[in-house]
């Protein structure tokens, strides 16, 4: 059980995810893909279950595995007043990360230049959802929790996101994504399906690219 | 732990450089603040002389709830306080790295509202060693103080009216102190402005002590 404040926002969640694979969550509004994706970011108190994310037991210790986790909310998780670049150098500083990986993830999101001078409450939401990606690619996470991560997107950065989740779980990470778009659940090996805090029983799994097949 | 206090302050002090809070509209509000007493004491220059320590402190006061606001405001904008616990920093190191932006904050708007002391209520500095001190001593205790109840009241809908409603009275042994230190040093006053300044600085320990305590609960869960 997952407490949001008292409420208890999942109960009867019994889900094991594999190491490098890609799962979808979907499910109604409300259903609690978000409470669950917070939660296995050690965000969210877990209560009278048994819940083990990337070795971490949640309930003993949730502040370890958040280091190791990276999660895409709803809204990006930006300084409307920095500039681009001060964002990006930001999130390098936070996740000690090289040069050369800020480099390649500014390079792959269009996000240097002129844009990086930019002040971020400045950008549309598509461009402020691509320098919420950049800084996830930054902290190279070994857990992507993505809540709908294709919202605010042109078609072109939402092949670019897929691609850039198909790279992570090619590289050993795992991935697990919240999405109301059928069309985009496809990527994903696994889908799971919540309703009212619960996994529905059946969760369709259709057959798709599982990290075996992306390798 | 200093690197990740670093991270979070420079982090903030950059929020600042861009968008300069604090110079446009902190530093306004806090010397239209010593204008409006002005008037209130109908510009009278024995009574405001008499009173500027402790115009001083409320003013300061004043702007150090609203920067403490706008400290905690852009952290729950968009989860950025929960990507700055997803990078792994320690729930003290984000409420020190806060802190000690907000104390820089703070000295920039009592340099502002001496200056606006100075120059609105004609009062002279007796002792401007005393002024230094007591000054840094209350605001680093102000901005210390806006910390634990800025992360208090993060991301609380009431936080707009609770902020000022916890901090005011808390921080009430600074305006105490500091108005008798200032005092001492403006002239107005006899009294051991030393001593004052010395409780400003026990007051400012016992603040940091119960940050220590307090930062794990109050940010592992905001």
């Amino acid at each position: 059980m997952a407490l949001l404040d008292r409420f208890p926002a999942l109960a009867g969640v019994d889900l094991s995810v594999q190491a490098g694979e890609m799962v979808c969550l979907r499910g109604p509004n409300g259903a609690g893909k978000s409470t669950l994706l917070r939660a296995c970011a050690g965000l969210v108190p877990v209560r009278g279950a048994r819940a083990e994310v990337l070795g971490f037991d949640l309930r003993a210790d949730r502040r370890s595995v958040r280091r190791h986790v990276g999660l895409l909310g709803h809204r990006a998780p930006l300084y409307g007043d920095l500039r681009v670049d001060d964002q990006v150098r930001h999130c390098a500083e936070l996740h000690s990360a090289a040069p050369a990986e800020v480099t390649a993830a500014v390079e792959r999101f269009g996000i240097g230049g002129r844009l990086g001078a930019v002040a971020i409450r400045r950008l549309s939401e598509g461009q402020q959802r691509r320098v919420a990606l950049a800084c996830l690619t930054i902290a190279r996470p070994r857990l992507w929790l993505l809540d709908e991560p294709h919202a605010g997107l042109d078609s072109s950065n939402r092949d670019a996101l897929d691609d850039l989740l198909a790279d992570a779980v090619t590289a050993g990470a795992t991935v697990m994504f919240a999405t109301h778009e059928v069309g985009r659940a496809g990527a994903a090996a696994r889908q799971v399906l919540l309703a009212g805090g619960r996994i529905e029983e059946g969760s369709p799994t259709p057959p798709t690219i599982g990290p075996n097949d992306a390798a | 732990m200093l690197r990740e206090i670093w991270i979070v302050c420079r982090k903030d002090l950059t929020i600042e450089w861009r968008a300069r809070v604090t110079l446009v509209q902190i530093v306004p509000t806090v010397l239209l603040v010593l204008v409006v007493f002005a008037f209130a004491f109908d510009a009278n220059p024995t009574l405001l002389g008499a009173g500027a320590g402790g115009l001083f402190w409320v003013a300061v006061l004043f702007g150090a709830v609203l920067g403490s606001k706008r400290s905690f405001d852009i952290e729950a904008e968009g989860g950025n306080l929960d990507a700055l616990r997803l990078g792994g920093l320690a729930p003290a190191a984000i409420l020190w790295g806060k802190a000690t932006a907000l104390a820089l904050q703070s000295m920039v708007v009592g340099v502002f509202a001496a200056a606006g002391l100075l120059v609105l209520f004609s009062v002279t500095v007796e002792d401007w060693l005393l002024i230094v001190a007591a000054g840094l001593c209350g605001t680093a205790a102000f901005a210390v103080c806006g910390a634990l109840y800025g992360a208090m009241t993060v991301g609380l809908r009431s936080a707009d009216t609770l902020l000022p409603l916890l901090l005011i009275p808390v921080a009430a042994p600074v305006l105490l102190a500091g108005t008798r230190a200032f005092d001492v040093a403006l002239g107005t006053s006899a009294d051991q402005g030393w001593s004052w300044t010395a409780l400003l600085a026990v007051v400012l320990v016992t603040y940091i002590a119960v940050g220590w305590l307090a930062a794990g609960p109050l940010l592992e869960d905001a």
